[in-house]
């Protein structure tokens, strides 16, 4: 039982980082911009899929998952430049039905680029099961672990310790106050579209071996990035991170220990209580909006 | 002027020239399939097919000297739509007969509009309700759930294990699976010591499979669906289980081979005949249909799905019955696809009666287990 249980925390700590990672894209841009990018998903469907094209084009594997990484960072921008950019001054509510556009334009070109097929990325250091006590993981689940605790550590360090970081945080809490003391707004935004295209792109290509990759792949992915965020509390990059590990192992117990086929049931119940008595999400920070 | 007259001239020749021809109405085949959506792994295949084939019989001069004409619509796999476009074939399209349906979803919601208007209708759909109880007008050509959980517990009655564990998704095909295993076990002296489930979109089932390894389950059946089998076939070997493994004929593809990898190794599953086709002797009556349609469509559209064989069934069933209806009298067709006898198809031998409107035994299927990355026939 001990044994079980204890596998049941491996998963749940696998498939939350998987969670966490998406989650971090949708803080980023939240951050610079109070917009939340419904197309965050299909930078981890872009970054997969595009890894598996460059893979099977005969790129070794380390190349193919820069270039798709790069590749990605190039659509954010695009997307920024010549989807969210037009509309500056637009409401945030028009700015998120943008993204929502932007997700279904992606989905379709990839649709055409690749199919509708599903495609695998193969395990970056083998299959051979790892045992931890009573529980297996596998190797590339390490792997989604490390570059998760990786990447948010960087994201933390850009956040708090650079310059850069923090006039991008400056944008986010008053876009007017951070453009008088000679902040460039809009190439934070590019930067924020950037960064989070990127982090969604590594995201895509680390667990393309384990859960596969379509041109749909995105949704569910982007769904539950999303529920990470706002459990965490949006726009805090730390707290998506615990939201996704805390969804990701709710979702493992809820499964394991009560009943399959409630596993998704259970984990939304979570989310909607957090939003009903701490409607900022557990890490978030209190608004006061001054009418 | 003169020059003018003689065009007119040879116009009006060439019209009554062409008049023999055109006083043949052509046949309107309509169909509805989902070749965008969830299923269109199903649908974008069968609708590949029939085009394949239409325009192939039209180049051999048709069917009784008439030409066939493809009246397609795509529902998405939204039963709704499907509705409205069956509406559509039969008022509008005047069609003769229709072949289409992809999911069981959109079969059953069409039945009461073609039974009403009588038209023959061929689904291309898995469940055993669309033909039970049988239905005047509406006849399909895959194999049904039930064969297909039939044919796996037959080979675990062959194999002595009685204790099974199933793992299945939320989708219909998942969940008419579930109902077929629950109910055919008793049959079988099979008992179920798990029944466990997932999202068709889950990214892992290491919870739902650490459960079963703690029962004493002797095999697990896994009947889904797209991905999420090759993701539990990954999960199963990740945590150790070496229990013999069990799919479904939906996930008879090489796709799943190659999403599952290494893990699918010794898998077993029930599967039409299409994906093993070079390895059937030369004596069996199917191989060359088989081998004739795998070789058409891969030359034009890649590697070869089972479920586009069904349209290929479907059309040949129809075409065969018109041929015997000396035209296209929606009765005399109708009549004569329940009279279909020892049709070879790609899913099996097709025997139709008044009492059974799809015609295929178990033996339809063939029990083949992955083994160095391929599909071998279990003998």
């Amino acid at each position: 039982m001990l044994e079980q249980f204890f596998q049941f925390l491996v998963t749940g700590v696998t498939v939350g980082s998987l969670y966490a990672l998406v989650g971090l894209g949708f803080a980023l841009i939240y951050n610079a911009s109070d917009v939340v990018n419904f197309a965050q998903g299909e930078f981890v469907m872009l970054g997969a899929m595009t890894a598996i094209a460059l893979l099977n084009a005969g790129l070794p594997l380390p190349l193919a998952a820069i270039a798709a990484t790069l590749a990605a960072i190039l659509v954010g921008l695009l997307l920024e430049r010549f989807a969210i950019e037009p509309a500056q001054g637009a409401s945030v509510v028009t700015t998120i039905i943008i993204t929502i556009g932007a997700a279904i334009f992606l989905r379709g070109v990839a649709l055409l680029l690749w199919g509708k097929g599903f495609h695998a990325l193969p395990p970056f250091s083998g299959d051979a099961p790892i045992r931890l006590g009573g529980a297996t993981v596998l190797p590339q689940s390490l792997w989604v672990l490390g570059v998760t605790v990786l990447l948010v550590s960087l994201v933390r360090a850009f956040f708090n310790r650079t310059l850069l970081g923090k006039a991008l945080l400056a944008c986010s809490f008053n876009r007017a106050a951070a453009q008088l003391v000679g902040i460039n707004v809009r190439v934070m935004l590019r930067l924020a579209y950037g960064l989070s295209a990127g982090l969604g792109a590594m995201a895509g290509i680390l667990i393309a071996p384990i859960t596969f990759s379509s041109y749909e792949a995105g949704v569910m992915l982007g769904l539950k990035g999303f529920s990470a965020a706002i459990v965490g509390g949006i726009g805090n990059p730390m707290g998506a991170v615990a939201g996704g590990v805390l969804l990701g192992l709710l979702e493992a117990l809820g499964a394991g220990l009560i009943s399959s086929g409630y596993k998704d049931a259970i984990a939304f119940l979570f989310v909607l209580m957090v939003l009903f008595f701490q409607p900022t999400g557990l890490f978030g920070h209190k608004v006061a909006e001054r009418v | 002027m003169k020059s003018l007259w003689q065009t007119a001239l040879v116009a009006l020749l060439l019209c009554a020239g062409l008049n023999p021809a055109r006083g043949a109405e052509p046949i309107r085949v309509g169909s509805f399939l989902a070749v965008t959506g969830p299923a269109s792994f199903l649908g974008d295949p069968e609708l590949k097919t029939l085009q394949m084939y239409v325009e192939d019989l039209n180049a051999k001069g048709g069917v009784k000297g008439r030409k066939l004409e493809l009246i397609h619509y795509d529902t998405g796999g939204n039963a709704k739509d499907a509705v409205s476009f069956v509406k559509r074939l039969i008022k509008n399209d005047n069609v003769d007969l229709i072949i289409g349906g992809t999911t069981t979803g959109d079969t059953l919601a069409v039945i009461p509009d073609v039974e009403k208007e009588g038209v023959p209708f061929i689904s291309l759909a898995g469940a055993v309700e669309i033909i039970e109880p049988v239905k005047k007008w509406v006849f399909k050509v895959p194999h049904t759930d039930r064969m297909a959980v039939a044919k796996i517990y037959e080979d675990l009655r062959k194999r002595g294990l009685t204790k099974v564990a199933i793992i299945t998704g939320d989708g219909g095909f998942d969940k008419s699976g579930r109902e077929q295993l629950l109910k055919l076990a008793p049959q079988y002296g099979i008992t179920l010591v798990a029944d466990e489930s997932y999202g068709n979109k889950d990214t892992d089932m290491t919870a739902q499979l650490t459960k079963i390894r703690a029962t004493d389950a002797q095999a697990i059946i896994n009947f889904g669906l797209g991905q999420a089998p090759a993701i539990v076939t990954k999960n199963i070997k990740q945590l150790g289980i070496t229990l013999p493994l069990y799919q479904s004929h939906g996930v008879a593809s090489k796709t799943f081979i190659d999403l599952a990898g290494d893990a699918a190794e010794g898998a077993r599953l029930p599967a039409a005949a299409l994906v093993v086709a070079e390895q059937l002797p030369d004596a069996d009556p199917q191989k060359p249909v088989l081998m004739a349609y795998k070789n058409k469509y891969e030359a034009k559209h890649g590697p070869v799905s089972t479920f586009g064989g069904h349209a290929y069934d479907g059309l040949m069933i129809a075409v065969a019955a018109i041929q015997r209806a000396g035209g296209t009298d929606k009765a005399k067709v109708r009549d004569e696809i329940e009279k279909t006898q020892g049709f070879i198809g790609t899913a099996g031998v097709f025997n139709m009666t008044p009492q059974d409107h799809m015609g295929l035994t178990v033996d339809a299927f063939k029990l083949v287990e992955v083994r160095n990355g391929s599909w071998k026939i279990v003998q």
